[in-house]
């Protein structure tokens, strides 16, 4: 099996990506139906009387999955805004391509 | 050079509607009238034309409402999915957008108009032997003999995978040196067709999504079983970048764009898949007494 880590760390990042994405429109996370689904099917899979609950498994997983997707797409769109957004065209914008490479090496010029 | 890769880029529109002459085809030898400009505008240059998403429940599953407006796909067809979460996670792709659609962030929604357009024309069956045949050239069996120490890294990390799978499935997949790849037995490949039939059309299309960003059959069945995590998956994917990426250094802008574009991928197409194959049912236990 997948080591996931804990549920509870999942729980927490998968808020903060929420936050992250109602930031820009300005309405609270709580309000949207992304965070109500989350919060019934944590709690759904709570209630079992099964100690080896495949279900709960594959709902972490899932969760962990979901985590991944909108953490690096933020991550993505971030580096797409620094490196390759609009903002960087021209042929201004290719120094930011060889920042970390040319002063590197030719630090003295 | 630049203007003629521009002319390729609007897909020939410059050439096919403002010919060198200056006069319009009409005017012009008798030629037919130049074929119009498509109305529907790419969505990835799209400003956001919605205030609220929602979602409803229509006959064919749930259905995507951009404010008054339904959803729909590129050929016109109602945007339609099976599973109420996968709804969600759509709509909140689309609720996220600011000001201007970045189709290139919205991997759900495109594997869903995939599935839905299907504009490939693919059957269950060609979808599965094009998924089956990576194994030919499957990442994780495609091995290096030099140097070393990555010959090693090879080892230690995917022979496990390997390993796995081969218990999983109870098959042969072995690893190979050679340029040819490994010899896959043909019973392997009649196990794997097998089992990839019993996921439905729309699981497949994410299975071969995610083969293909992969490089890699097997890391795909480890996601699929719950095996590896798409952090693990990728890493293994990418095994042979990491390690020169520890020896040369990393380069934000193109390794870190690369790592995170695959993973958003991958792990849009292990939803989908595992979001596309589920059923829930609730069972209620009777108390006897």
């Amino acid at each position: 099996m997948a080591a996931l880590g804990s549920p509870l760390r999942t729980w927490r990042g998968l808020l903060r990506e929420l936050r992250y994405l109602n930031a820009a429109t300005g309405r609270p996370y709580r309000d949207t139906a992304a965070y109500r689904y989350l919060v019934k099917a944590f709690r759904a899979h709570r209630v079992t009387s099964e100690k080896l609950c495949r279900a709960q498994h594959e709902l972490h997983f899932q969760a962990a999955t979901y985590l991944c997707l909108l953490r690096s797409i933020r991550e993505h769109v971030a580096l797409h805004q620094e490196f390759h957004g609009k903002g960087t065209d021209g042929e201004r914008g290719n120094e930011g391509r060889f920042r970390g490479l040319l002063t590197s090496t030719y630090a003295s010029s | 050079m630049w203007r003629s890769c521009l002319r390729l880029r609007d897909g020939g529109r410059r050439l096919l509607n403002r010919p060198r002459s200056g006069l319009t085809a009409s005017e012009g030898l008798g030629r037919k009238p130049p074929i119009p400009f498509r109305a529907y505008v790419p969505p990835a240059e799209r400003k956001k034309f919605y205030q609220n998403v929602s979602i409803s429940q229509g006959e064919g599953g749930f259905e995507i409402n951009l404010d008054h407006r339904k959803l729909r796909t590129p050929q016109g067809k109602l945007f339609t999915v099976p599973s109420e979460a996968l709804a969600i996670a759509v709509a909140t792709e689309w609720d996220s957008q600011q000001d201007t659609i970045k189709m290139y962030t919205m991997h759900l929604t495109t594997l869903c108009n995939t599935s839905l357009d299907n504009p490939t024309q693919r059957d269950k069956d060609q979808l599965i032997r094009a998924a089956v045949k990576f194994l030919d050239t499957d990442t994780v069996c495609y091995r290096v003999e030099e140097p070393e120490t990555l010959v090693e890294l090879q080892r230690n990390e995917w022979d496990p995978v390997i390993s796995w799978a081969e218990r999983r499935y109870g098959v042969e997949i072995g690893s190979s040196t050679s340029i040819t790849g490994p010899s896959i037995p043909a019973r392997t490949r009649e196990v794997l067709v097998s089992h990839l039939a019993s996921y439905n059309m729309w699981a497949l299309q994410g299975i071969e999504f995610v083969v293909t960003q992969l490089k890699s059959l097997v890391l795909t069945l480890g996601l699929m079983d719950l095996h590896l995590t798409v952090e693990q998956a990728v890493l293994l994917s990418r095994l042979e970048e990491e390690y020169q990426i520890q020896k040369w250094g990393n380069i934000e802008w193109a390794h870190d764009y690369e790592l995170q574009e695959l993973r958003a991928r991958t792990a849009a197409g292990t939803l989908f898949v595992h979001l596309c194959s589920e059923s829930t049912a609730i069972k209620h236990k009777l108390l006897q007494g």
